[in-house]
């Protein structure tokens, strides 16, 4: 589930246009300080659909794509992390800076430059052209916002700025695709050399801004009006009281329809996919095959699949905290509480996004200054409720906790057990954190620097294409990796065959299997069956939710029951609450193991945290069991 | 390309950067208040006169605004007051209060008495 799948999708379409295309290696770096609209335009110019949301550090590292100019050439164009200035200080910093120098071998230096300021904050954003432009690299200067920067009363004199600056001036909205034509026109043209102009000393930051106080000055820039609905909305959601409730009205609100609102959806798709299942039972003579396709296919994937609404409910919550500029927010109020365990509020942002998965998560770190905070995050991310342990929640307190009102209708006990896992796995994070920050990894204090940005509308459209992606990845993932165990899981399940016949589930390969790890796994009140489930998830965490689904629709014992009954009648509630807690601290995902030796360059620590994750959650498994019996 | 002739910068700087000359945190400068970032409340504005920090750390809080001669607003904060938000240059940027001790501004006169 990572977001580099998409990056190395769209690297590979840039090689191949790299080859095929007239321009081979000549690349077009788009530079900006955050949050400034790079990767939109990106977006708009490569057809491509990296993430964009609306606060600092959103890429934290390069993609690449091709815009298609007039004339059918291919123009590869680069997009990097946000850059204040030339002196980088942090992990995404430095690749735009290393990208910008041509210090990474495999690029060169950009061909030219797409500088995406934002028209609306011209005069502090202008400060980073002074660089740039020293830097003697054809550069087109792209004022972006448009849209906003004319609602708010602001205006220049695009000529007289382009000649102050010695280089061509292009005003755009890349997010509403206008004036994105000069940028066309620019790729396809000859990209000049920028023309020699008066820059200020660079290492001096005070004279570059004077300087470019100057430039807008010429340029006749008049600044837009304060965004007055950002002061507005930052009144209710930063006000001490009414703020904090804002905040908890939200957070049980979105496990609340989680239940209430994506429940029925998922009855839907569980329907549909029961009678697809009698459909194909229907069709099919009894074969082997046959039974392949329901136990497999249809019992084992199928009952992960119907977890789609909730998954899909949850990322809509997360797309609208993201692109409304909340987020920012989010963090500022959490700084305290980060404080308290050594790290600082822009950790938050990472963890924030590792509710839908670590593996983004563990790469967002890169925007934290601090080497020893960053890698305190990496360590503690994958304890945040990723979107993978949803399915595998919702089945087991589905099946296990009654669903009563608890604050009436406002707070179900279903809803507040799921809330209850959340914190868990939150609590696990920063006290781990803690213990991290005072000793191994222990440091000064970073300063803490968060620009906020103005909240903005989420537009349907990007609401709307993020659950496209998402959607596609989940099934994809369910349709590759858990569909390749379930198959396994089959076979295993019908060998070794005796008189030309398979065994019971419980005397073939698969059972052994779990007949063997089944004395590890006794003290925490789970059976031979979750074993097998405990086996197949270390390939994805939701794959238990499939195998269970498989197992116990192969059990003759249990084949009526439909997953949820059958759960209750194997396991006591206090395996299901050891089960719980094993899932929620647990590190079992192949790809955050991956993203963590990549990003800490070695196997030292995603083995440490491994173990360190499973010691805890069997402990933590024990004693839920024991407690509760 | 027209020739240049230096002309004024934008409003808040083309006042000369006033430097502060002595460590006295509380001074007073005709009716001007010396005092540091973290003395603001909500609503009070100032004008920054200098960045006590290491160089580094002094860089990137110029690159995102603070710099001498700027007039900073104190906005809205978390709850406990710790990190608070301040409108400066266009921007709004949340800062600790650990990290806004070491920036110094002249305080504007309050508007109407509290
Ligand atoms: N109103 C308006 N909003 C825009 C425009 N372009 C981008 N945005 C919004 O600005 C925010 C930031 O956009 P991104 O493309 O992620 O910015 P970025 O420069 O890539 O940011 P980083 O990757 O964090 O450096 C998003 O909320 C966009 O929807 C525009 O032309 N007009
Ligand atoms: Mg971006």
């Amino acid at each position: 589930m990572s977001d580099s799948d998409g990056a190395s999708a769209a690297s590979a379409v840039a090689l191949a246009g790299a080859k095929g295309g007239r321009t081979a290696g000549a690349r077009v770096a788009l530079i900006g300080p955050p949050n400034s609209g790079k990767t939109t335009l990106f977006n708009r110019l490569t057809g491509l659909r990296q993430k964009v949301a609306n606060f600092p550090g959103v890429t934290v590292e390069r993609h690449t794509g091709v815009a298609v100019v007039a004339d059918g050439r291919e123009v590869p164009i680069i997009d990097l992390p946000g850059l204040y200035g030339l002196s980088p200080r942090s992990e995404d910093e430095q690749i735009a800076y290393d990208v910008l120098t041509g210090r990474r071998g495999d690029t060169g230096k950009p061909r030219a430059i797409l500088l995406v300021l934002d028209s609306t904050n011209l005069a502090r954003h202008l400060m980073l052209a002074a660089p740039i432009l020293a830097l003697g690299i054809p550069t087109l200067v792209i004022l972006n916002m448009a849209d906003d920067l004319r609602n708010r009363g602001g205006r220049l004199d695009l000529k007289a700025l382009s000649s102050e600056l010695g280089a061509p001036v292009a005003l755009v909205s890349a997010r509403q695709g206008e004036g994105i034509d000069q940028v066309f026109e620019y790729l396809a043209g000859q990209m000049p050399k920028p023309a020699p102009v008066e820059l200020p000393i660079l290492q001096d930051v005070p004279k570059c801004r004077e300087w470019a106080g100057r430039v807008g000055c010429e340029a006749r820039y008049r600044a837009p009006a304060p965004p007055k609905w950002t002061r507005r909305l930052d009144a209710v959601f930063l006000h001490p009281v009414v703020g904090l409730l804002v905040f908890l009205a939200v957070v049980v609100g979105v496990f609340q329809t989680i239940f209430s609102v994506a429940d029925p959806a998922k009855d839907g798709v569980d329907w549909l996919i029961h009678l697809s299942s009698n459909w194909v039972a229907s069709i099919l003579p009894d074969s082997l095959f046959r039974s392949l396709l329901l136990d497999g296919v249809w019992n084992g994937v199928g009952s992960v699949v119907v977890f789609l609404p909730q998954v899909l409910l949850l990322f809509l919550f997360i797309g609208i905290l993201e692109d409304s500029g909340y987020l920012a927010r989010a963090a500022l109020i959490a700084d305290r509480t980060m404080a308290r365990v050594g790290l600082q509020g822009k950790s938050f942002i990472p963890l924030l996004s590792a509710y839908a998965c670590a593996v983004p998560a563990i790469m967002a770190t890169r925007t934290i200054e601090n080497k020893r905070d960053r890698m305190a995050t990496i360590l503690i991310a994958p304890f945040m409720t990723c979107s993978a342990r949803l399915p595998v929640y919702t089945l087991i307190i589905a099946a296990f906790i009654p669903n009563r009102p608890v604050l009436g209708s406002f707070l179900g006990a279903r809803a507040l057990a799921m809330l209850a896992l959340y914190v868990l796995g939150f609590l696990a994070a920063v006290l781990t954190a803690r213990v991290l920050k005072s000793s191994i990894l222990k440091s000064g204090r970073a300063p803490f620097l968060l620009e906020m940005p103005s909240y903005r509308w989420p537009t349907l459209q990007s609401l709307g294409l993020r659950l496209l992606d998402r959607s596609a990845v989940f099934l994809r993932r369910a349709g590759t990796v858990i569909l390749l165990v379930m198959v396994i899981l089959w076979v295993m399940a019908h060998l070794p065959l005796i008189h030309g016949h398979a065994p019971g589930i419980d005397r073939s390969l698969a059972g052994t299997l779990g007949r063997t790890i089944e004395p590890a796994i006794k003290p925490l009140g789970l059976n031979w069956k979750v074993g097998i489930g405990l086996i197949t998830s270390l390939a994805a965490r939701e794959t238990i939710v499939a195998t269970l689904g498989s197992i116990y629709g192969m059990d003759p014992e249990s084949n009526q029951l439909g997953l949820e009954r059958a759960l209750e009648h194997d396991l006591t509630f206090g395996g299901a609450l050891a089960l719980l807690v094993f899932f929620a601290f647990a590190m079992q995902c192949i790809s955050t193991i991956a993203v963590v030796r990549r990003e800490t360059g070695g196997w030292k620590w995603p083995v440490l945290q491994f173990t360190y994750m499973g010691v805890l959650a069997y402990v933590g498994a024990f004693v839920a069991f024991h407690l509760i019996r | 390309m027209p020739p240049k002739t230096p002309k004024p910068a934008s409003p808040p700087l083309d006042k000369d950067f006033r430097r502060a000359h002595t460590e006295t945190v509380l001074q007073l400068t005709g009716n001007k208040t010396l005092t540091t970032l973290v003395d603001l409340a909500r609503g009070d504005a100032g004008t920054l006169e200098e960045i006590n920090l290491p160089g580094e750390e002094a860089r990137r809080l110029m690159e995102l605004g603070f710099l001498p001669g700027m007039r900073i607003t104190a906005g809205w904060s978390a709850p406990g007051g710790d990190p608070r938000v301040f409108q400066v240059d266009g921007s709004e940027v949340a800062l600790r209060r650990e990290t806004a001790r070491h920036l110094r501004v002249l305080l504007d006169p309050p508007k109407r008495p509290l």
